[in-house]
């Protein structure tokens, strides 16, 4: 049920982040979710894109860290405190959260998020034992 | 086997006794016969009279490249012309190089230390020496070519080079030992998988590599590529050529130094006085045995330390640790040495690897600070920023701790470290002193 994303090392310097969607784009490979971590120094890019292998390969052509970890990417209900419900649910049963950030779906009504957990099948477990849906790779790219 | 059982496991104190009387008369020849040596210690006050014990060595001065330089070509040799038999020449990367001679005698007694660090490495009577050291004005071929052929072995001259002809002779001449660069030897490992030759059924028991630096990683590696046992040796053309020192496959610890033919001492680089035993510092030659080239307190530039204690093979002589760097990269940071070779095994202990990194100190008020930028790898990479920082912590944790300086450390994007002609450009140190 967890989604591939992968993450790029980018020094804090201008140009750098568009150097990727650049270099993705000159590969024909659709960005679906991105989020910048960043410290004074340095930055961390993740993305969810439509072909993880092609990516992968291009920025690494291009001199680029690249690591791929796993995440999970939940529907959550369009309506004031919607993400807060999940938010408490996972911290009452001691589920961490690393980070997570918005997905950008084309129809359907709910929004999604991405969940990078520490404990990725404890947290699918649960969310689904409560009745939230979790969205496969496969589905997701075409929402 | 020790292939001169006399000398090479003789007590210390009849060690001593042999250096000093040799050292008496190279002071003596060279102070006679050296224009050069002649005028410095006259600089130094000192003549060969004043050299009563081998303490006595340290207040000779010292001896430089830039020295050989200066009297380029011949201006060091201490006998005329018609001695010598023979003249090496070392590459001069930047500048003039440096050319040493050897009288027949001289050449003898290299070909003899050639011969015992052959054995040491595992070299008998019976075996073929596959012999890929570059022949010609660099001493590393013919060095180990005429010690290969004192000590009775068959001597295969192919030089460096031809590679896919060297994996022929190796399968069909059936070498048992190969002497060569370790960096070329891992080529020819690369050029005979090409080939579909394995070195499972080639006949190699063991190499004795040398002419640059390598690494433990490095020795694991040729030893499992070519199913052999790998040692080390260490020379130089201005002390004599390969063959100052070997190390002994019985320990594979560290290489003994022949000090019945040269006398080592480790220094402080930069206050210039002597180190003792155990101490990492720069490692300095005198020659105590040489006729065409003598040297006294020759500076090698090369960093290393120097091991007393006995050893399990037998020999007495003192052992010398792997060359970890050059002196001339030597920083000094808040009064404390610092070598670039020591942020690598830092860098080595922590992450597992050996990723590209470059030493940056600026003069902040009166402070240095030191800035140790690293290359993220994948190994060392995380999509957290918390263990990207983490890895920043435990480096710089480390360095603090093995060589008492600060440092910040900052990760950056592979290739984000400058290269010159291909190799990483390893300090910028931007202090105007
Ligand atoms: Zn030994």
């Amino acid at each position: 049920m967890q989604v591939e994303q992968i993450s790029v090392f980018l020094e804090n310097k201008s140009g750098r982040l568009s150097e990727v969607t650049g270099i993705l784009a000159e590969t024909g490979i659709n960005i679906r979710a991105l989020a910048l971590a960043d410290t004074s120094d340095f930055g961390v890019l993740r993305l969810i894109v439509d072909d993880n292998e092609k990516a992968v390969s291009a920025l690494k052509n291009n001199g680029f860290t690249v690591g791929k970890t796993d995440v999970v990417a939940v529907e959550v209900a369009d309506r004031p405190g919607g993400l807060h419900e999940i938010l408490e649910m996972l911290k009452k049963n001691d589920i961490n959260v690393e980070y997570m950030y918005a997905y950008v779906r084309n129809s359907g009504q709910n929004a999604i998020m991405i969940f990078r957990f520490d404990n990725v099948p404890a947290a699918i477990d649960l969310l689904s034992s409560q009745g939230f849906t979790i969205i496969g790779g496969s589905r997701l790219y075409t929402m | 086997m020790i292939y001169n059982m006399e000398y090479e496991t003789m007590p210390r104190e009849a060690l001593e006794a042999i250096q000093l009387r040799r050292l008496q008369t190279t002071v003596e020849r060279v102070y006679a016969n050296v224009e050069f040596y002649r005028g410095k210690f006259q600089q130094a006050r000192i003549s060969p009279a004043d050299i009563r014990s081998l303490d006595d060595l340290k207040r000779l001065p010292f001896t430089t490249k830039q020295d050989l330089r200066d009297n380029y070509p011949f201006g060091m040799f201490a006998v005329p012309m018609d001695h010598v038999v023979r003249i090496h020449a070392s590459s001069g990367t930047t500048g003039q190089p440096t050319v040493v001679g050897y009288t027949a005698r001289d050449i003898q007694t290299w070909a003899g230390l050639m011969a015992r660090s052959l054995m040491a490495g595992g070299a008998t009577r019976g075996d073929i020496i596959h012999n890929a050291y570059g022949y010609g004005l660099f001493t590393g071929g013919l060095g180990v070519h005429y010690g290969a052929e004192m000590l009775g072995a068959s001597v295969i001259p192919v030089s460096g080079g031809n590679t896919r002809r060297q994996v022929m002779i190796m399968k069909d001449f059936g070498p048992t030992i190969i002497t060569a660069t370790p960096s070329y030897t891992l080529h020819l490992a690369e050029v005979c998988e090409e080939m579909g030759v394995s070195f499972k059924d080639l006949k190699f028991r063991h190499g004795i590599f040398g002419a640059e630096p390598w690494s433990e990683t490095m020795r694991a590696e040729i030893e499992r590529k070519l199913n052999l046992v790998a040692v080390d040796i260490y020379g130089l053309s201005e002390v004599m050529g390969p063959g100052v020192a070997i190390e002994c496959k019985e320990a594979k610890k560290g290489l003994h130094i022949f000090e019945d033919h040269f006398i080592p001492e480790i220094i402080d680089p930069d206050t210039l006085e002597p180190l003792p035993y155990g101490e990492v510092g720069e490692l300095v030659f005198t020659t105590v045995t040489k006729e065409a080239f003598p040297v006294i307190r020759y500076r090698t530039r090369d960093i290393c330390s120097l091991n007393p204690e006995p050893c399990i093979c037998g020999r007495t002589h003192v052992r010398m640790s792997r060359v970890t760097g050059r002196s001339d990269d030597m920083l000094i940071i808040r009064g404390v040495n610092v070598f670039p070779s020591q942020i690598e095994s830092v860098l080595m202990d922590t992450q597992g690897v050996t990723p590209h990194y470059q030493l940056i100190v600026d003069r902040e008020g009166p402070l240095d600070v030191l800035t140790v930028r690293v290359e993220v790898s994948e190994k060392m990479f995380s999509d957290e920023v918390k263990r990207l920082q983490a890895v920043e912590k435990t480096i710089s944790k480390s360095i603090k701790e093995l060589l008492g300086v600060s440092a910040k450390v900052k990760l950056v994007e592979p290739k984000g470290i400058t290269r010159s002609e291909g190799k990483a450009v390893r300090v910028v140190d931007n202090r105007k002193l």
